[in-house]
């Protein structure tokens, strides 16, 4: 039996007004254990604390209960006095007799006695209390960013920028992301290329970055300041370490009908490619779906023509297997697919075009060197027909139900770059609402219709008819007026919803992050704790967590980063001691336990056993990596032999506390 | 149970919270001093995940009149998935308690979030209600443990 001491908070009057604090401290100074049992007025305060470790030290205690507010408020405080007075923080239990007693009662008698059945119910489980240690675990100071686009190259050269190593993982041949593919950045209309190139430049020049491009992640084990990261280094068929990115491949190879999805499909490329003119690394990549000598061993241009002897057709993908302290996910978002637009036409005409081709359109490194023509017959458009929200604040469920954020900016910027650049065409917008919080965002706006004269129309467009004659009859009608338009122009431009990238949910899974039913990433907190996923050590940046521009996204991505440096300071980490553990001898090894941890801390290993015969046996049992539990207690009720137990709140324990409310 | 002369009857509630979202939500009932009836007393669990069906059982065998298991909202478990196993778990040991005789209205599972102090009150209010309507468990109460 502990020796136990009782010690009873008036909290002022906030406890002493409705519970008899000196007949709770008298009644539980009965209970068996109880050596000592006091109250006190401010039990929180510095002589408060004095009083609770003078007892340790004086009785020798072995428990301690506090009758207080929540433990939520003060049970810290009160563990780490009793550390000061050498008892282990975790034999001190709390008794919340102010808010879930003495504030919802009313009555005296009926609150004291309530506060003795909870004081006791705290005697009876700090009896059963064991000393637990916190476990140190150590930091590997090396980040991962997964996603190579605006959000993770900032969030790299944050962290690279505090002296930390940090590795990008881009699924693509090149970092960059969307925002290499527009033209002018809203809402002051610089140049993308101007401004993010120079930062793709720098990351790669970086001491403290290293990129894998074209590389996905495959697999996540670890926790918190020790993850390992499995990353397949996808075979490009060309030696990263010896192309020089001269480009002559890309020029000589006879496979150029291969559809350029950096241009959106609006013209070709050839097989082996660099995906454009600044990508970084600025390595050729050889496509093995349109590859001739890969597809069927006849060719060979490529190596023929390189100086450097960097083709290798033989490359295989290559698994690398790295150690991370922080993992921050950046994978942005793509527009969603038009499958289920018809009333659009998108799919039978090629003059309507989506936001992100318009943008290829404009570019001057785009496939008409930024001379806006449309894609059927290369003429002039006179009449363009801009739609918004498609897809986005939907109700039905073809498209998306939130606001795509992004959409009323760039289409203003669109409108307003061609009535600057072609003067001569007309342009409208349908919209539903325009939408332009945002520093300089709705001075953007009302320039395009006050100084640029676009003619914005709320209304929606409910169908779009290409016609023989080539312009794309667009039906719409306009709220404000009560009229229905028919407009015939000569292209039509969707501002389409945009949604998380497809990789996001399997990397989730891995990662054991939340998502929303959306597939974004879900925040640890929405508001204070914004750019934290709620799995300690993973952090969020950009687009991946929610429709985003691209001043928003550096500043989540430098935040993201703010957060892991601070992560990777610390050289090591405090676990939560109350983690599962197994009692080996009972457990048999059914893994019912191991399926149901969300954090895979639990494992299997082959354990020697002394038998009662003296010979040994061999069994499977189930061992719970410290570390990575984070104590929700699922597997030991999911335990069909009752092998499983938590430390700080056993079977035991709770079973205890139920039998002294029961009593 | 506890049957004073010419008074109601007062049922024992038992009520487990988990730490994050609904021992929180009833510290908040208790910080905006919304009253709840003094038959519930709660005990602290991690996660409502925690929760094994034995506890509810020992709660019965012991004279608890009611058990009552509050949890995160769906989706918001601190531990990602806890409450979905809570939810499929007493879907399980409840329908087997009624089938004992333990009365549907005597077991409740509920989603309070750490802001819902008013909804916590007004559960435990109905709750406690419910369980006086249905007077003293004697089902599963074991006489041996009976107060004298
Ligand atoms: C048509 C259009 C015009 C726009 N115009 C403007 C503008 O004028 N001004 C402005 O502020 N914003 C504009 N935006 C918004 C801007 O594009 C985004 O804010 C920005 O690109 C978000 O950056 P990101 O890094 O979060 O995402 P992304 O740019 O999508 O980058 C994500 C990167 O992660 C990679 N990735 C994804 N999944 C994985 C994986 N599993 N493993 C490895 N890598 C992965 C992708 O290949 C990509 O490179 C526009 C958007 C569109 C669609
Ligand atoms: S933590 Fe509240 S239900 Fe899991």
């Amino acid at each position: 039996m502990q020796r136990i001491g009782v010690f009873v908070c008036h909290c002022g009057t906030n406890i002493a007004a409705t519970v008899d604090v000196k007949a709770v401290a008298e009644a539980l100074g009965h209970e068996p254990g109880v050596v000592i049992s006091q109250d006190y007025q401010y039990m929180c305060s510095e002589s408060g604390q004095n009083l609770v470790k003078d007892a340790i030290k004086e009785h020798d205690l072995g428990g301690v209960v506090i009758c207080s507010c929540s433990p939520r408020m003060h049970e810290n405080t009160f563990r780490k006095a009793a550390a000061s007075a050498g008892l282990n923080p975790y034999l001190v239990e709390i008794a919340n007799i102010r808010e879930q007693c003495s504030w919802i009662h009313k009555d005296i008698a009926t609150a004291t006695e309530k506060a003795i059945i909870l004081g006791k119910a705290a005697i009876a489980k700090v009896h059963l209390n064991t000393p637990l240690t916190s476990m140190e675990s150590p930091v590997v100071k090396r980040a991962l960013v997964i996603g190579g686009g605006i959000a993770g190259i900032q969030t790299a050269l944050d962290i690279a920028e505090a002296g930390f190593d940090v590795d990008i993982v881009e699924k693509q041949p090149t970092i960059g992301g969307k925002m290499a593919q527009i033209d002018k950045t809203f809402p002051t209309l610089d140049c993308a290329a101007c401004i993010l190139t120079p930062k793709m430049v720098e990351a790669s020049q970086n001491e403290h970055i290293t990129i894998h491009s074209f590389s996905e992640v495959e697999d996540v084990k670890g926790f918190v300041g020790n993850f390992t990261v499995k990353i397949r280094k996808k075979a490009r068929y060309v030696d990263e370490t010896k192309c020089t990115g001269c480009g002559l491949c890309t020029e000589k190879c006879p496979m150029k009908k291969v559809p350029n999805e950096f241009n959106m499909g609006l013209d070709n490329r050839s097989a082996v490619y660099i995906p454009f003119a600044q990508a970084v690394p600025k390595v050729a990549t050889i496509d093995p779906n349109y590859c001739m000598m890969l597809k069927n061993g006849k060719c060979g241009v490529c190596s023929k023509v390189c100086s450097v002897g960097a083709i290798d057709y033989k490359q295989q993908d290559r698994i690398i297997e790295e150690k991370y302290g922080a993992i921050v996910v950046a994978t942005g978002f793509n527009p969603i697919k038009l499958d289920k637009y018809d009333e659009f036409a998108y799919n039978q005409c090629p003059d309507v075009v989506t936001s992100l081709e318009l943008e290829r359109l404009m570019n001057a490194a785009g496939p008409n060197g930024g001379t806006l023509l449309r894609p059927s017959d290369k003429t002039h458009p006179h009449t363009i027909v801009f739609v918004q929200c498609v897809g986005s604040r939907c109700d039905d469920s073809k498209g998306k139900p939130y606001c795509s954020k992004i959409c009323c900016m760039y289409t203003a910027k669109h409108a307003m770059l061609i009535r600057e650049k072609y003067p001569d065409t007309e342009v409208y917008v349908f919209y539903i609402d325009v939408r332009t919080p945002g520093k300089n965002f709705d001075e953007f706006y009302r320039r395009a219709v006050e100084q640029y004269n676009v003619h914005y129309i709320k209304g929606m467009v409910g169908k779009v008819t290409p016609k023989s004659d080539g312009k794309i009859g667009v039906q719409a009608s306009d709220l404000l007026s009560n009229e229905q338009l028919h407009i015939d122009a000569d292209m039509v431009v969707l501002a389409v919803a945009i949604e998380p990238d497809k990789t996001a949910r399997p990397l989730a899974t891995m990662l054991t992050t939340q998502m929303d039913t959306n597939d974004f990433f879900t925040e640890a907190h929405p508001k204070l704790r914004p750019v934290e996923s709620a799995t300690a050590g993973i952090f969020l940046s950009g687009a991946c967590q929610g429709p985003k521009d691209i001043p928003e996204t550096v500043a989540q991505g430098s935040a993201a980063a703010a957060k892991a440096i601070g992560l990777l300071c610390k050289n090591s980490i405090t676990c939560n001691p109350c983690t599962a553990h197994s009692n080996e001898l009972m457990c048999n090894g059914c893994s019912s336990c191991e399926k149901v941890c969300p954090y895979g801390a639990i494992t299997y290993i082959d354990k020697e056993f002394r038998m009662p015969d003296r010979t040994t046996a061999i069994r499977r049992v189930a061992s719970v990596n410290p570390a990575v539990c984070q104590g929700c207690g699922a597997c030991t009720v999911a335990c069909p032999s009752g092998a499983m137990d938590l430390s700080g709140f056993s079977n035991s324990q709770i079973m205890a506390e139920v039998d002294a409310i029961c009593k | 149970m506890q049957v004073n002369e010419n008074k109601e009857f007062q049922p024992l509630i038992v009520a487990f919270c988990c730490n994050w979202c609904s021992y929180a939500g009833a510290d908040l009932s208790g910080t905006n001093r919304l009253n709840y009836p003094t038959n519930v007393k709660i005990i602290r669990v991690p996660c409502s995940c925690r929760v094994n069906p034995m506890f509810i059982l020992r709660a019965f065998q012991r004279g608890a009149d009611g058990v009552i298991l509050c949890g995160c909202h769906p989706g918001d478990c601190h531990y990602t998935s806890g409450n979905y196993f809570t939810r499929r778990r007493m879907t399980l040991l409840f329908s087997m308690l009624d089938f004992l005789g333990i009365e549907r209205d005597r077991t409740r599972v509920e989603w309070v979030s750490a802001a819902e102090g008013a909804k916590f009150a007004a559960t435990m209010n109905e709750f406690t209600e419910a369980v006086r309507k249905l007077g003293p468990n004697r089902r599963l109460e074991d006489l041996r443990c009976r107060k004298q």
